[in-house]
């Protein structure tokens, strides 16, 4: 449902500030979006003054940096801190993007760091994944087969084939893109949203993939599918460089195609 | 489980929206705009047909500076509508995708309408 404004308990207030050390001298700011689940309290943003000379060069080295020697409460997902396994997906000076690979001098002054929009909050930057991960499974992301498995060997795929893939199988699963867009924000329930759109398509553009009818019969969904509607924030904001407006403009293509015969 | 104590993310609050994506707002606000205009439209078709007196009367309303703003405003409206609704069409094809191309067309698209508009105002003011 569209809801422009936040819930009354999820409505800003004002944080803390943590002074850098006195002798520091090239300080970069930053804003931390902050909400203790134990205090009943509402989310607030905190101000952390960071000494960029004593600091790595990514968004991921100050955040590590402010909880090892500011606030060991500081609560977020990171893994592998080179942009493959999507843990540090947030919304930094007001876009989507994976904080590992996001250079603090990206930007001129203050980074306001905050959790991917439009989610339920754990705990500061970690936003409750159930939903997205939910409506992963239920577009059956594994291969679906009709025919027997070949006797000595793999189900073979011409390069041509494979190459059909290349732009989709790269995606991390972060939610930088679902939670970019609008139409996720007031839809999730019923929307899939640009991640798992990309990587249903993912599976109707396999040729080792038997089961393209039923699946394709899955996404004719006014809401599932339809729901885009061309905004292009997903695009935009993949850190990963690739095309989910794209993929799902292909997915109605091939429904259009279908009808055609 | 539903935890109804949870806040949730800001999301337009924080959301720095792209050209296309404001565009795209825009065109759905416009869309909602010239139905409502339409009204307004219905109004002066039957201004014309109610006979002299009551086209008087809509000159008088209309030809205030303010109406003739809002007249300015319904036709770049019109084709800022247009112009993007030909973009969608593109899009349906699968074309105009590409990441580093969205800005350029969603710029091409305001020139475009503004072009078509003055020489829609042109044509009125001059023919």
């Amino acid at each position: 449902m569209v809801e422009f404004t936040l819930p009354r308990n999820s409505v800003l207030q004002k944080g803390q500030t943590f002074k850098a050390a006195a002798e520091a001298t090239n300080i970069r700011r930053f804003e931390v979006y902050r909400w203790n689940p134990d205090t009943g309290e509402n989310p607030r943003i905190d101000t952390f003054e960071i000494d960029r000379d004593h600091c790595g060069p990514m968004v991921l080295d100050a955040i590590l940096k402010i909880k090892n020697e500011i606030d060991s409460t500081l609560t977020f997902r990171r893994s592998c801190r080179e942009g493959v396994c999507g843990s540090c997906a947030m919304n930094i000076n007001g876009k989507n993007t994976l904080a590992c690979i996001d250079a603090i001098d990206h930007y001129p002054g203050t980074i306001k760091i905050f959790p991917l929009p439009h989610l339920e909050v754990v705990k500061d930057l970690v936003p409750d994944m159930t939903h997205f991960y939910a409506q992963y499974a239920s577009i059956k992301p594994w291969i679906e087969t009709q025919t027997p498995a070949p006797a000595d060997t793999e189900r073979l795929q011409s390069k041509e084939d494979r190459a059909k893939l290349d732009g989709l199988y790269e995606c991390v699963l972060c939610a930088c893109c679902s939670t970019s867009c609008p139409s996720y924000w007031w839809n999730s329930e019923r929307y899939l949203g640009p991640a798992i759109l990309l990587q249903a398509y993912r599976w109707l553009v396999d040729s080792r993939d038997e089961n393209t009818g039923e699946r394709l019969d899955d996404l004719e969904d006014p809401f599932k599918l339809y729901r885009c509607h061309t905004i292009m924030n997903c695009t935009d904001t993949c850190p990963k460089g690739l095309n989910p407006a794209k993929a799902i403009a292909e997915t109605k293509k091939m429904l259009v195609r279908r009808q055609q015969g | 489980m539903i935890h109804h104590n949870r806040p949730l993310s800001p999301h337009l609050q924080v959301y720095k929206l792209p050209l296309t994506g404001v565009i795209s707002i825009t065109h759905r606000m416009t869309g909602v705009m010239l139905s409502v205009g339409l009204i307004v439209f219905v109004y002066v078709v039957s201004a014309i047909a109610a006979g002299p007196e009551a086209y008087q009367a809509l000159q008088g309303i209309m030809g205030h500076w303010l109406f003739r703003l809002v007249y300015g405003g319904f036709i770049y409206a019109l084709f800022f509508h247009l112009c993007h609704g030909v973009r969608h069409l593109i899009w349906d094809t699968g074309r105009g995708f590409d990441k580093a191309t969205l800005n350029r067309y969603a710029f091409y698209e305001l020139i475009a309408a503004l072009v078509l508009t003055l020489a829609a105002l042109f044509l009125t003011f001059t023919g």
